[in-house]
């Protein structure tokens, strides 16, 4: 126990000197306006929730009814309020959050802040200076839990710096699915989620990630996400913004540590409003035979402004192949969007990197080819923005689906 | 028999300079019309502005569809009034699935229909790719087929059906095209009409047409037998061919 202690209060003291640390992306936020402690009581079930808390969790992916979820865990504003696991996967599969986890396992401190940088910014200070749970999730080895697991970051209270450190381990051969919603229930709430996820795929291990946010006009938000992948592992990230939002910042990291490790992204961004939109991704293909790639497809309307960023480092001594593509259309004569791919090869003599990044407009002439058989130019533009958007992400609720044809109808207009 | 299409007069720019002039035509229910020209003559302008692309400013003229003046109408609206195309060159459009196009532009084609048509169009592989990506030559046309035989137009414009389509192709692509424009169905019951544009003549080994034209420098000239007016500029060329009624500038059939 001393040494975890040892271990915990070191990371505490670079926290502490990293408590006013700018960020080095996005813009800066003062920690200090959100103040606010929350504590909420438990629920029985997730239909439970009150109606705007519920269609919050909704829109955010959440299947209230869990019929096809594995397990669940909801947290509001600083409680855990519903943890739920399918029995049929007790004893293969783990839910808690990651204050319990960090009571029940010594051993967790081999996860905890090893992946993201405790000192990283000012906001992964305050995650561990004033850690308000998270969830900690775990598949046992070769477990392949058959529907995903759910989990639900709900802040419902105004000037509320929502601090919450995530972990998922994919034990060696198991597989994984989560789905992770974030969002209001207040759609004028003022406030901050700070959002630290920590991923640990074990060799032969997937794990398949899908990312909601739904949040609103006052809120910021600042995730810092490291993924490490060891040899034939598997992680694959779907990131999904449809919302407006104050500013949110972010650039997640898949380590490819192992020999013939892989990853995936897959981000699709809708800037609404006066949205600050600065988000990227990174795969650092450090293993032999290790495969990246990063697909973005953003979408500036209003006055939103969009920095879509990706990075591809290899430092392999082997082979490794990575591709990057990311594409925006800008929707409004006041929004904008940053294309920013970079690929970059440290000493790794055979890595193939590639990217292909391009802003444009809708062709004309696929809008005028659906309209030749009977479609309205309106309808037109929407199918191919929709079609634009789409990216087969697997387990999306049809509400989701739904909620991107009524940005599109609402924003496309402007662009035609 | 009825007529349903008439063009009175047609003159047609694109980018400001004319590709077609004066043009006169006309066709009845039922009929499938050959047209005949060299590259650059003008057929897939003239084409594309009865189906209502903007890029083909009509400068002078009227189009008029089953006695309706559509000349002001946009792409949509001639197509919901039962005008529809299969391109040369359709544009591949990421992200829309043939399946799922198919669904949306089904005029009343239950999915079992659909599904036995893609079949017998070697497209069943296909419905699940974005619309064109990654086609070949034959597949795209197959494709287009597909669509107009759920789409069901009362006038199809077929744009060079055998461009890009290897031998064994061009049968499967001319059955299509019988199959569409109900050939195979009984005499009494009303036929779909089209315009074909062919510049092999290829076509007509599989689809029985019933009259021909030419268009060559911009203008509609010399009429008739489609087999004939294909045997003449097999043996002549197109000059000739335009300049054996040099008299007839405009043509009605």
């Amino acid at each position: 126990m001393s040494t975890i202690s040892t271990y915990l209060s070191d990371i505490r003291e670079r926290a502490k000197k990293a408590r006013d640390k700018k960020a080095a992306l996005g813009p800066d936020v003062d920690l200090a306006r959100y103040d606010q402690h929350v504590e909420r009581g438990k629920i029985e079930s997730l239909e439970g929730l009150p109606q705007q808390a519920r269609e919050a969790a909704v829109m955010s992916g959440i299947d209230v009814k869990e019929e096809m979820r594995s397990g669940s865990y909801l947290q509001v504003d600083h409680s855990v309020v519903y943890e739920r696991l399918n029995k049929l996967h007790e004893g293969k599969l783990e839910i808690m959050s990651t204050t319990e986890a960090l009571q029940k396992y010594d051993w967790l401190e081999d996860y905890y802040w090893r992946a993201v940088p405790v000192d990283q910014d000012k906001y992964t200070a305050q995650a561990e200076l004033k850690m308000t749970h998270g969830y900690f999730i775990r598949v046992l080895p070769h477990q392949k839990p058959e529907y995903p697991v759910q989990a639900c970051l709900l802040v419902a209270e105004n000037h509320v710096s929502q601090n919450v450190h995530n972990i998922i381990i994919v034990e060696e051969g198991a597989e994984l699915q989560v789905i992770t919603g974030c969002t209001l229930s207040k759609k004028d709430a003022e406030g901050i989620h700070l959002g630290i996820s920590e991923f640990y795929v074990k060799k032969g291990g997937k794990l398949f990630f899908t990312m909601i946010h739904n949040w609103a006009d006052n809120f910021h938000v600042r995730p810092r996400t490291w993924a490490v992948i060891e040899e034939d592992g598997a992680f694959v990230s779907n990131y999904v913004l449809l919302k407006p939002v104050k500013s949110i910042q972010a650039f997640p990291v898949a380590y490819l540590k192992g020999d013939r490790a892989s990853a995936k992204f897959n981000t699709v961004v809708y800037g609404l409003k006066d949205s600050y939109i600065d988000l990227g991704s990174r795969i650092i293909l450090e293993g032999q035979d290790t495969r990246g790639e990063s697909i973005a497809r953003t979408i500036a309307a209003d006055e939103s402004v969009i920095y879509a960023r990706g990075d591809l480092v290899a430092k392999t001594k082997g082979y490794c192949l990575a591709h990057l593509d990311c594409r925006g259309i800008v929707f409004s004569n006041r929004g904008k969007i940053f294309a920013i791919p970079q690929l970059i090869s440290e000493g790794a003599l055979k890595a193939e990197l590639s990217h292909e990044a391009s802003i444009g407009p809708i062709s004309e002439e696929q809008v005028e080819y659906l309209m030749s058989r009977g479609v309205s130019r309106e309808d037109a533009v929407s199918v191919i923005t929709s079609g634009f958007l789409n990216l087969d992400i697997p387990y999306l609720p049809e509400v989701i689906d739904r909620n991107i044809k009524e940005v599109i109808q609402a924003t496309a207009k402007e662009s035609m | 028999m009825q007529e349903m299409l008439r063009v009175e007069n047609l003159t047609l720019s694109i980018d400001g300079k004319q590709v077609l002039k004066g043009v006169n035509f006309s066709m009845n229910y039922g009929e499938v019309h050959m047209l005949f020209g060299p590259n650059g003559a003008g057929k897939t302008s003239f084409i594309m502005a009865l189906m209502g692309f903007p890029k083909y400013k009509v400068d002078q003229g009227r189009i008029y569809f089953k006695g309706e003046d559509v000349t002001e109408k946009d792409i949509s609206e001639r197509s919901r009034l039962g005008l529809g195309i299969s391109f040369q060159r359709p544009p591949t459009v990421r992200g829309v699935s043939l399946r799922k196009f198919i669904e949306i532009i089904s005029d009343g084609a239950s999915r079992e229909e659909t599904l036995k048509i893609a079949e017998k169009l070697n497209l069943l592989s296909h419905l699940d790719r974005g619309l064109n990506e990654g086609f070949s030559g034959g597949e795209m046309k197959r494709s287009e087929l597909l669509q107009l035989m759920v789409q069901k137009p009362d006038l199809v414009f077929i744009d060079e059906p055998e461009s890009g389509v290897d031998l064994e192709n061009i049968a499967l692509v001319g059955e299509a095209i019988t199959t569409l424009l109900g050939k195979e169905d009984k005499l009494k019951e009303q036929k779909r009409s089209a315009i074909i544009i062919t510049h092999t003549g290829h076509i007509l080994d599989f689809v029985n047409a019933d009259k021909g034209s030419l268009i060559f420098e911009g203008k509609l000239i010399c009429g008739g037998n489609p087999r004939d007016i294909l045997s003449e500029i097999k043996k002549h060329g197109y000059r000739r061919c335009a300049q054996c009624q040099p008299s007839v500038l405009t043509f009605r059939t």
